[in-house]
């Protein structure tokens, strides 16, 4: 591996050129740089990638990483932090893994309030599969699965988390850089579930550049903590018109995280085996 | 010889599980060797449930076709079970439900003489019992005074009430003064665990396994324990493997449906050599079959669970002692060998209570492998002549801890590379050969009054015991392989060899054992199936090897 300073593996990297998660990779490495300026130990750091061409994050990040299957990042992040709460625990998943064959681990993550952080890759495409529609396709999206266009609306998963309960819900964009480090500095720092939504471009199936540079705009004036508000605001745009985009952190609340609510009896004195005989002794 | 058989029945929320267990417990005062069989059907109230509580004087595990003491709650407990009566069948019914010859005991008026909740019938008709079998009521004081400790003083006087209730019938007399711990396969199977050194327990509730769930999350009081109960079986099993990258020595539980949800983690498992233990308990399939009945249909399922090539142990108890003994060894060879687990059990032994004997269940002490010293960068996948990698968890100092589901190379990153696949390939093999060499140091495969009969009976999990009585009428010998992969073919072979009639014996049509059995060479000449979600009684079994040519 390279010199550890670097965070970047020797692994070969194979994304496309262009590919929007080049700048995430840089984003992230940069928000994780901040948590060890804050004191955070590097070993401290586990990452969990879910599959897809987002999940070479894995690879690619000299750090702590489960590379998982896909869809189950969270399940695999939740697991690690109750067996270790002083770890920092962060998803990489992409649109696919998150919004379908994982969704309900994503609702779950939020309702939990589980103290991980998770970064959706957004391209709103299956890239590595080579093209097919996701659930944030827009209604239309002429896919190598549908190639008449696809014939459902996206669903929005601001929305989603909002209504889930997720205490800090944000957007971001791969047109954006500092800005995108600047959003996952702020979710590995909140405490209990930190969810963020990436649009990132897929320089090879999906390119929308240009409608994310026109229609982005960076939220400002905008209270995080009014919930209505981060209603309101993830409306303006339905993942499928031609609306202005918002980026930035739409709502947050600190609130108990899953791993403290989470009942630890003080065990009682005695060994293992001490205990397993009393137990026995009362079914006699 | 003393072999009592007392049926106890009603609709489901009469608390007949509970009436039954206190029967046992009399039993067990009384010095009797105890068994209880809990038949339910999957509803929550109203249906009809019945325990069959059985005394012997020997360890028995299996019920009988006949019915010594009926205990009626309800008019099917009479009519649904005559076939089981004899002349000599002693019958108690609750006379406010149930028109029946016998003696009556007016349940619901004693009741509420008394202000008690409905609840306490089973006090009632449980100090009726004891008087008609001549059990001196200080030995119905012990066992509710133990069993039921928070509502003691109210029950004795419900318990005293039934007992006056009726006149002595039929005695059961004393035959020792030692008692047993009575507890369920559930139970057994998760001290076993906790015996291993269990963290963690994730499951999401499915019968016959729900009651380990149950009993593991109240254990988490005393023991060190984290216990989850997520969104599905999928969120399980790979919760499981987070908590077990990050150190915690994790088990989950389920059914066939659940586990096949669990199987891409168990892929996952067995390909980044993550260890996981995962208890499955066998109901009546396909689908979702009969959800509260048996049956042993998911041994060739677990065998080849999961894409891909990767070595797994599963072990499959046939008792309550087996059941701790092999959970904790389970949990230790996973985690020595990092591998996936399998402790294969079904309703029959899950939900069946037992006498246990606390002798027969201290597993060895096994010793954590000899890690040799990491020098030099971690590598989490790096190439050893056994194929076991050092395991060392999160944060560890100026290392990264890569575990991939790719095929990866030594640094747990992903490579297409011809020869590394072919290397972890290998490595993994070896791992199959290391625990190999685990399981051949100790007795995987049980042997019972082999070494002059010419006849075996050839069975795998909660058979065990009712092929041991069974095969006692007959002369004939038992064989019981408890580790089913790596198969112990070497073992099996020993013990079989001078033994020329194999007879299996497994709830399931054609014998997965058996054909099992068939591909290492083993010869099984006959095949006894059972199909119909019951397990085995010893009368069915008896007359079924007397068909057998």
């Amino acid at each position: 591996m390279m010199p550890e300073k670097n965070l970047i593996t020797g692994a070969q990297n194979t994304w496309c050129p262009g590919c929007g998660n080049f700048t995430l990779q840089f984003a992230l490495r940069n928000a994780i740089k901040g948590l060890i300026a804050d004191g955070v130990p590097l070993e401290n750091i586990v990452l969990v990638t879910g599959i897809g061409c987002h999940a070479k994050m894995g690879d690619y990040l000299d750090i702590n990483s489960f590379y998982s299957i896909h869809g189950r990042t969270i399940p695999v992040a939740t697991g690690i932090k109750l067996a270790n709460p002083d770890l920092t625990v962060l998803c990489c998943a992409g649109d696919g893994d998150a919004y379908a064959e994982g969704l309900d681990h994503l609702i779950f993550g939020a309702k939990r309030n589980t103290d991980i952080t998770v970064i959706v890759h957004n391209n709103r495409v299956y890239g590595l599969t080579t093209g097919q529609y996701t659930p944030t396709s827009p209604l239309g999206f002429r896919g190598k699965s549908t190639p008449q266009g696809a014939p459902e609306e996206p669903f929005n998963p601001l929305i989603l988390m909002l209504a889930s309960g997720a205490g800090f819900v944000a957007r971001s964009t791969s047109r954006k850089m500092p800005h995108l480090s600047g959003i996952i500095g702020q979710a590995l720092r909140h405490k209990g579930f930190s969810y963020v939504d990436v649009l990132q471009i897929c320089a090879t199936y999906f390119n929308v550049s240009e409608l994310y540079d026109r229609q982005g705009y960076e939220l400002s004036g905008h209270d995080p903590s009014d919930f209505s508000a981060a209603c309101a605001k993830a409306e303006e745009w339905d993942y499928n018109s031609d609306a202005p985009i918002a980026f930035g952190l739409f709502y947050q609340e600190e609130k108990p995280s899953f791993e403290e609510r989470f009942s630890r009896h003080p065990a009682s004195p005695g060994s293992r085996k001490e205990q397993i005989r009393a137990f026995l002794e009362m079914k006699r | 010889m003393n072999d009592i058989s007392v049926l106890t029945g009603g609709r489901a929320g009469d608390g007949i599980n509970s009436a039954g267990l206190l029967i046992a417990h009399l039993f067990n005062q009384m010095g009797y060797q105890t068994y209880m069989y809990f038949d339910y059907p999957s509803l929550i109230k109203g249906g009809h449930n019945f325990t069959i509580t059985r005394a012997a004087e020997q360890k028995i595990g299996a019920h009988r076709d006949r019915c010594d003491y009926l205990l009626a709650l309800s008019q099917d407990s009479v009519d649904l079970h005559r076939h089981l009566f004899s002349e000599n069948t002693v019958i108690l019914y609750d006379s406010g439900r149930v028109h029946g010859e016998g003696q009556g005991i007016p349940v619901e008026a004693i009741l509420k003489a008394e202000q008690a909740p409905p609840v306490m019938g089973n006090s009632c008709i449980i100090g009726a019992f004891a008087k008609s079998s001549g059990i001196p009521f200080d030995v119905v004081e012990t066992v509710i005074r133990r069993q039921i400790p928070k509502a003691a003083a109210k029950n004795l006087v419900i318990a005293r009430k039934g007992y006056e209730a009726v006149r002595e019938e039929r005695i059961i007399p004393r035959i020792g003064t030692t008692c047993c711990p009575l507890v369920t396969g559930n139970e057994a199977i998760g001290l076993g665990l906790l015996h291993g050194g269990l963290d963690a327990y994730v499951a999401y509730p499915m019968t016959p396994t729900s009651n380990l769930l149950h009993f593991l999350a109240r254990a988490a009081r005393n023991f060190p324990l984290t216990v989850v109960h997520p969104e599905n079986e999928i969120a399980v099993m790979l919760m499981a493997l987070g908590l077990s990258y990050a150190g915690k020595k994790t088990a989950v539980g389920t059914s066939g449906g659940g586990f096949c949800l669990m199987t891409e983690g168990f892929s996952l498992a067995g390909g980044s050599e993550i260890p996981i233990v995962v208890v499955m308990g066998q109901r009546t399939g396909p689908s979702t079959g009969l959800p509260t009945y048996t049956g042993q249909t998911e041994l060739g399922f677990v065998l080849h669970a999961g894409q891909g090539e990767f070595p797994r142990l599963v072990v499959a108890p046939g008792d309550p002692e087996q059941a701790y003994f092999w959970s904790s060894i389970a949990l230790t060879l996973a985690w020595k060998c990092q591998v996936p687990a399998v402790i294969l059990a079904d309703k029959t032994l899950c939900e069946g209570t037992y006498s246990l004997d606390e002798k027969a269940i201290g597993p060895p002490e096994t010793s954590d492998l000899q890690q040799s010293g990491i020098s030099g960068q971690y590598r989490r996948y790096s190439i050893t002549d056994n194929g076991i990698s050092p395991l060392q968890f999160p944060p560890l100092k100026d290392a990264a801890i890569k575990v991939n589901s790719y095929a990866h190379d030594e640094d747990g990153i992903t490579t297409e590379k011809a020869d590394m696949v072919r290397l972890m390939t290998e490595k993994r093999q070896r791992k199959y050969e290391a625990l190999k060499g685990e399981i051949d140091a100790l007795e995987c495969v049980k042997s019972y009054g082999t070494s002059s009969a010419r006849t075996a009976l050839l069975c795998w999990g909660s058979t065990l015991l009712v092929c041991k009585e069974a095969a006692k009428r007959h002369g004939f010998g038992v064989i019981q392989p408890v580790v089913l992969s790596p198969f112990p073919e070497e073992q099996l072979k020993s013990v079989i060899e001078g033994t020329p009639n194999i007879i299996s014996v497994e709830e399931n049509t054609e014998g997965q054992l058996r054909l099992l059995c068939h591909q290492h060479g083993i010869p099984v000449a006959s095949h006894i199936a059972k199909i119909d979600g019951r397990p085995f009684s010893v009368e069915e079994l008896d007359a079924r090897l007397g068909e057998v040519p």
